[in-house]
């Protein structure tokens, strides 16, 4: 015979009066619900562990994205801000909010036979952009690719070698590629990240949800999410930033590359390019023909990472005709005279 | 209006009644529920951090429990289609609890996808720019909640009429019907877009994807509501019939049918191309060099479901204790395929050729295990409340008295 738990006869054979509320209930019932909230209490305890109040203030709650703020909401949205980077890291910031030139894009042009793979351009890149340390966070990985073939799968992240380069490789750094038809801008639920004007895909930290759907769509791997708080200490920190580039990130947001564009767009070169010993790197802008890159989109045989995908990246690697068996013995030379910076950590000492 | 609130304050009452055992599973789930969320306060405290999600595998056991959960959902649709479209009367009095399951299921996936998000407080950025119809997320956001929504009417409308003892109004909840099966479908296939969509991930980008996702769903749901079914005919006096839990099998054994099938397809086209396409299929299935870490996963994924396809189609599964263990199978196997399975290998390698492997942590694990217990919780206290009710122990002109006759619905 099945026995009734809930309904039915056998339940209630001893009490045939419906329930009621006796004084040994009451009790019971008040202790039952006085145990559930302390083990409520109990279990909300970490969120006590709380202090950093200003990641959570009511001014940053309340901004609008960045698309609909006045020139006044962007002036105290800067102004706490700049509060806050102060606060924390004890440097008054040069923030601002660089906007795009008119008749500008920008496109990016990387000499794989001049690049040596010593990874400079990752550590530039990650003073100029206030990554967080720890965990590390980079914009730029350098694959070491054996000759033959452009399937990054064969390549290797994580080369250590005290002199670069290796004479039977390449070195191809991939950072975003601020593609001009960005699946990571279509998947966004909240139009946190969108395209400039000068072709530079940009995110508002202050806006997106930290879904990571972003960073499941790019096919290059160009997108970082704040796992934990940004470890930066004070005098890490470049003041000189912008307010869709580089100013510090709060945890639980996305970042990636931007081409710099608080350099950029006052006309300077970005981090990674200025810190190239070889000058592999060429940056300008691809509606001025006479601009570097201009002409290298015109003579060189480039071609983008990918190009299946259709993304059309606004990142071009090309390799130097003169020396079509080997790296530029120049470079090589550099390379021999400067080492090789260490890859990023393994991902396991992330957690 | 009065008579509502009254509705709602005896059913939470009633909810609160019942036997050692029913207070023994509510302690139960309610413990391991607040160990998830002690769990998720210290994940909201110290961030994504304490999963073991990294940038080179960026979604994981939640996502993947999201997937499988929207699958769950749609099931219900399995019971509504044959009462609604083919009258089988078997199920008839069932379709409620498929209807009720789908609400905990869709309660649990959208707790799912918020422990997900980094920034959960800004959640109402979605109402201010919300990426609609561009991102298959805003669609995603839309279907699951109007199918909560449809499944919140739908139910609530049939239990209140049955509390006040009276007749549901047929325009009141059929319309609703028949929109929630095309919507049932909808939040599958939706959810299958938002990873076939991705250019970048050959892995997700299949067609054979949202159908897969459809069978998988409409054999794992069914199966865990035939299980559900017998602990409710133990537990209550309300009648399920063999038959019912039998005409749930044959639906069970097709789908899974189908789903082995596409699976064989997905296996098949990766495999005979070897292609660059097939690297995340090989590390799922036969590793990539040392870096083997979902291979006895879907080995056993697939011996599971293998067996349990096996038992379903002999006809020993006709006796229920076959059936239940073949359920149990299936509902483990489609887990792991279509949790794990499917969401970590597109990850590995990464879209720049890197593996790094997944491993999920404690706290992660608390924090899904606790929301499975506070789904579960949900789900236990609807159908508790819900029998008496369809039974007229608890009406508007009574308080709950178990002893009571059960009395006819008015039809």
């Amino acid at each position: 015979m099945s026995v009734r738990i809930w309904d039915g006869p056998s339940a209630t054979l001893d009490d045939p009066q419906p329930p009621r509320m006796t004084r040994r209930s009451f009790l019971r019932g008040t202790t039952a619900a006085a145990g559930g909230l302390a083990a409520l209490v109990a279990a909300l305890n970490p969120l006590r562990e709380f202090t950093q109040q200003d990641e959570f203030t009511l001014d940053q709650f309340l901004q609008k994205h960045y698309k609909e703020m006045t020139p006044e909401d962007m002036e105290k949205a800067l102004a706490r801000i700049r509060a806050e980077v102060e606060k924390r890291y004890g440097v008054r910031p040069h923030l601002r909010d660089v906007k795009p030139r008119a008749g500008v894009e920008f496109v990016y042009a990387l000499n794989l036979s001049r690049c040596i793979g010593c990874r400079k351009c990752v550590y530039a890149c990650v003073a100029e952009n206030n990554q967080s340390r720890s965990p590390q966070i980079q914009y730029i990985r350098v694959i070491e690719m054996p000759r033959g073939t452009l399937d990054t799968e064969k390549g290797n992240h994580h080369y250590t070698h005290p002199k670069v380069p290796d004479i039977n490789h390449f070195y191809m750094p991939v950072q975003c590629h601020q593609c001009a038809n960005p699946p990571c801008v279509k998947v966004c639920p909240v139009e946190a990240t969108w395209q400039e004007p000068d072709g530079i895909t940009v995110i508002d930290y202050d806006w997106c949800i930290g879904c990571r759907y972003c960073e499941a769509a790019c096919p290059y791997w160009a997108r970082r999410f704040n796992f934990a708080q940004p470890d930066l200490a004070g005098d890490a920190i470049n003041p000189d930033m912008s307010y869709l580039s580089n100013r510090p990130r709060p945890k639980g947001v996305m970042e990636k590359c931007h081409f710099c564009l608080h350099r950029t767009r006052e006309g300077r070169l970005p981090a990674c390019l200025e810190a190239c010993p070889t000058g592999a790197r060429k940056f300008g802008n691809v509606l001025d023909p006479n601009s570097e890159v201009a002409q290298i989109l015109k003579t060189k045989r480039v071609f983008v990472l990918k190009e299946e995908v259709g993304t059309l990246p606004r990142f071009f690697y090309y390799f130097d005709e003169r020396y079509p068996n080997s790296l530029d013995p120049e470079a090589v030379k550099i390379g021999q005279a400067i080492g090789c910076f260490p890859g990023s950590p393994a991902p396991e000492a992330l957690a | 209006m009065i008579q509502y609130l009254t509705f709602l304050t005896r059913c939470f009452r009633l909810s609160f009644v019942g036997d050692w055992r029913y207070y023994l599973w509510m302690l139960f789930l309610s413990i391991v529920a607040l160990l998830g969320l002690n769990a998720y306060c210290k994940q909201f405290v110290h961030g994504l951090a304490t999963t073991g999600m990294t940038d080179q595998v960026s979604w994981g056991l939640y996502i993947a429990n999201f997937t499988y959960l929207v699958g769950m959902a749609a099931a219900a649709v399995m019971l509504v289609i044959p009462v609604y479209i083919y009258r089988n009367r078997d199920l008839h009095n069932l379709v409620i609890f498929g209807e009720l399951f789908a609400v905990a299921a869709i309660i649990m996936a959208l707790l799912f996808v918020t422990v997900d998000l980094g920034r959960p407080e800004r959640f109402h950025h979605l109402m201010l720019r919300f990426n609609f119809p561009i991102s298959m997320l805003t669609w995603d956001v839309i279907v699951l909640n109007g199918y909560l929504l449809l499944n919140l009417h739908i139910c609530g409308y049939l239990i209140y009429c049955a509390y006040c003892r009276r007749k549901p109004g047929k325009f009141f909840y059929y319309p609703f019907v028949f929109i929630a099966i095309a919507w049932a479908i909808s939040i599958h296939t939706v959810t299958a877009f938002l990873y076939s969509g991705l250019g970048g991930r050959p892995f997700w980008n299949s067609a054979v994807i949202a159908p897969r996702f459809l069978a998988s769903a409409f054999a794992a749901g069914p199966a865990f509501l035939i299980l559900t079914l017998q602990v409710i005919r133990s537990t209550t006096d309300y009648t399920i019939s063999d038959r019912a839990l039998l005409t749930l099998r044959n639906i069970v054994t097709i789908a899974m049918t189908i789903n082995m099938f596409l699976l064989g397809c997905e296996v098949f086209t990766e495999f005979y191309t070897d292609s660059a396409h097939v690297a995340s299929a090989k590390y799922l299935f036969t590793g990539l060099g040392p870096h083997r870490g979902l291979v006895p996963w879907i080995w056993t994924a697939i011996g599971l479901n293998t067996v349990a396809l096996l038992l379903l189609y002999l006809p020993v599964s006709r006796g229920l204790q076959f059936l239940n263990f073949a359920c149990v199978m299936l509902i483990i196997g489609v887990w792991i395929e279509k949790g794990m399975g499917l969401i970590v290998p597109a990850f590995i390698p990464t879209p720049l050729g890197e593996i790094v492997e997944y491993i999920p942590t404690l706290n992660e694990s608390l924090v899904s295990l606790g929301i499975w217990a506070f789904g579960l919780l949900v789900y236990t206290i609807l159908v508790r409340v819900t029998v008496p009710v369809l039974f007229g122990r608890l009406s508007f002109d009574r308080e709950y008295d178990p002893n009571a006759l059960p009395e006819p619905l008015p039809h």
